[in-house]
This record gives C-alpha cells, structure tokens and sequence, in this order.
C-alpha cells in the first residue's frame, strides 16, 4: 500500500512530522483519510473494529488495514 | 468544624465511609487540594468506599455510535458537532451493525450496551432505527442489558425509550453548572437537567456524568461533582479530555495523571453508592498503570473496547486486568 498520505491528518507524509499523528493510529485514532489520496473516509468505530471508507479507494477495515 | 483544624480524609473516613453521606462542595474542593503526597492515601480511602458500598464486582460496558457526526450542537470539546472543521464525517450503522456490536459486546462478558447517537435529540427516523435495533437484537438471542444515549428528550420519547425496554439512559451534564456557557452555547445546562429530571421521574436508571479537562478551575471539578451529586445518578461516567483534531479545544492539555486519579477519588468521596465508570480518554490520561490505580481508587465500571470515534485498548486487556485485580465482573442476573 503506498502511504502518501497521513491517515490521520490527512497532510503529505513527507511533509511535516507525523510522529505524534503515528502514536495516536496506533492507540486511540482509527485512520480517518485515505492513505492513497488524502480524501476524508466515512469510519464506523465498533466495539471491536472500525471500518473506513474512501469514496476512491474502497473499504478498510481494523483487521485488513493494508488492504485498499 | 472547619478544614482549618479537622483533616479532610479524616472527616471523609467518618462520614462518606462509615455514614455513606457524600462530601459537599467545599469538602471536595478541599480532596482536590491536597498534595501529591496524600494521593495515595486518599486513593485508598476512595477504594474503601467504593468497596463498602458497592462491592467488589465491576460493571463492564460496551458501547457503539449509531449515527456518528454531523451533530447540529457546538460542544466544544466533539468531533461529532457540525459545526467544527473536524475529520469525523456522518455515518449511520445499519441494524446488522448494531446487532453484530451488542453480540460483540456481550461476548466480552459485558452486561450492558449503549446505543449512541450525535444529535440533539432524537427524531422519528432514529427513534425507528433504535426500536428496529433493539426488536433485532433480542431476535438474536442476545440477552444484554440496553442503554440510550440520544441527547435531550420529548416527553413522548421518554416514554418510547421505556416501551422499548430500555432500562439506562446516558446524558451527561458535562461539566459545572458555571462552566458550561463556556463550552456550549447552543442548549443549556438546565436543558440537559430537565431530560435526566424526565428519565428518572419514568423509572429509567440515569448516567449522567462529563469530561475532566476542559479548562474548568479546580472549585468547579468541585462545583460539578457536588451538583451530579445533587442529580444522584445510578452511574457516573468520567471522561477525560481527548483534544480532537478540529474542535476548539485542539490544542487543550491532557489531564495530568495524578490530577485525573485525584478527581477519580474525589467523585467517588461525593457518590458514595453509584457506578462510578472510566469512560473516554483514559488511555491518554492513565495509561495501564494510572488505570489500574483508578481501579483502586474509587472506580466500578469499565468500557471495554472501542468508543464513538475513537477506539480504546482490546477488551480482553482490561478482563485480565480485572482479574489481576481480582475484581469480579458483574454478570447479568446480578444487574436484573
Ligand atoms: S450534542 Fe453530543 S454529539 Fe452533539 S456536539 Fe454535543 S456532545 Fe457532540
Ligand atoms: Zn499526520
Ligand atoms: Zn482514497
């Protein structure tokens, strides 16, 4: 998967610092834009996942992050 | 008597521990002035009282956004409000959603599941969607106890909510009466009073409780917990500031974990006998260790999993942490 983009703010991963934005992914944050294009994905958090989607590049889920 | 010449956890230990008679404003604030080096002290007196009238067992909760975002209201602290540049979009789960969360729900051995919804109240539409969720639930066997959360309610909606069999219903206050002008002006404070003042008077159990960070001083964290005192919800649920991308309070500072367990202890020092529940942003504010000492320092429910927008640590993390604690979960025939 290319990761052009932050997941969670969204902004191009080679710019700026994205080190706090990476903790949070990995702790309380689902992704909220596609790593593909930058869009803002429509996520549903459950209880025990979350499901993202791009209107572009299609669903990801918590058990299949890497999958566009 | 005054704080001057009587030590404040000595007159705790006597009346909230042996009377059971919570602590009022000013003995709050007065908890939540003391040094860093009587927090273990209080802690422990905090745990005392929870474990003398509660008990040991831990209620575990799941809960799961029904309709997430877009919410008209302006609660400075929500991804969810329209009104903010924040990257939570709208989203509606279906009703095979909301069976598959409550049946992932009661697998983890929770007995209660909360349906949440960012409005400001609920319309027909919803209200449907609530009643098809709760008929589809039961269909599948699932047996959890069902909880609301749909903002301020109609008469006629309490009573709806109670037809479908829901027994809870969640509406926080927030934060202090003084504070809230500041952190939304779009309803009121007595609003949000006046739907719990409903739920209760319907036989409903209420949760009612708000976030800890919001710029309130440390007379208002006593202000506000002397006021859900007044409420006397049956469950308490304390949130910590998570700063969302987008809302005015961005750049807020998470709640120092010292701080946060103080406020823990001296909540539970103002309620003795409701659930007092960790609820968001506790894995920010305490961390694994910080939520064990909150463990034993006044707080009885948990939410296991993921949150609204945001996600929490694996359920089965927190279940072994219980059982490390030793503290039982409670089950469902316990809670009928
Ligand atoms: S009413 Fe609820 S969902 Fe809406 S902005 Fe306030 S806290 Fe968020
Ligand atoms: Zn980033
Ligand atoms: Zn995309």
């Amino acid at each position: 998967m290319s990761t052009e983009f932050c997941a969670r703010c969204g902004r191009v991963e080679a710019d700026g610092d994205h080190t706090r934005c990476a903790v949070l992914l990995a702790s309380i944050d689902p992704p909220r834009f596609c790593a593909d294009c930058g869009r803002r994905m429509v996520v549903q958090v459950t209880p025990a996942g979350w499901v993202a989607n791009c209107s572009r590049h299609g669903e990801r889920t918590s058990t299949s992050p890497s999958v566009d | 008597m005054t704080a001057v010449d009587t030590d404040i956890l000595a007159v705790a230990r006597e009346q909230v521990l042996e009377r059971g008679e919570g602590l009022g404003q000013e003995q709050l604030l007065a908890v939540l002035l003391l040094g860093d080096d009587r927090l273990e002290e209080l802690l422990q007196l905090a745990h005392e009282v929870r474990m003398r009238w509660c008990g040991p067992e831990v209620e575990v909760e799941g809960i799961v956004s029904l309709k997430t975002g877009g919410c008209p209201e302006d609660c400075h602290f929500c991804s969810q409000s329209g009104r903010f540049p924040s990257p939570v979009r709208s989203a509606w789960l279906d009703v095979p959603g909301l069976v598959r969360s409550a049946r992932e729900t009661r697998d983890t051995g929770a007995t209660e599941f909360c349906i949440v919804a960012a409005v400001r109240g609920p319309d027909a539409r919803l209200l449907s969607q609530v009643r098809e969720g709760i008929k589809a639930i039961r269909e599948d066997g699932n047996d959890i106890q069902i909880a609301c959360s749909l903002g301020m309610l109609t008469q006629e909606q309490v009573d709806e909510l109670v037809a479908m069999g829901v027994h809870r219903y969640n509406h926080n206050l927030e934060t202090a009466r003084s504070h809230f002008p500041n952190v939304v002006t779009t309803h009121t404070w007595e609003e949000r009073w006046e739907t719990l003042r409903m739920i209760r008077a319907a036989g409903m159990e209420v949760c009612c409780g708000g976030i800890i960070g919001m710029g309130e001083s440390v007379e208002q964290r006593a202000e506000f917990a002397a006021q859900l005192a007044e409420l006397g919800p049956d469950e308490c649920t304390m949130n910590f500031l998570i700063p969302q991308p987008g809302t005015p309070y961005e750049q807020y500072e998470i709640v120092e974990g010292r701080d946060a367990l103080r406020t823990v202890a001296a909540f539970r020092l103002a309620m003795p006998r409701p659930l007092l529940r960790f609820s968001g942003g506790r894995e920010l504010t305490f961390g694994d260790l910080g939520t064990k000492q909150g463990m034993l320092g006044g707080i009885n429910a948990i939410i296991v999993g993921n949150y609204l927008t945001n996600l929490g640590r694996p359920a089965a993390q927190d279940l072994e942490m219980l059982d490390d604690l030793k503290m039982p979960v409670k089950a469902l025939n316990q809670s009928l």
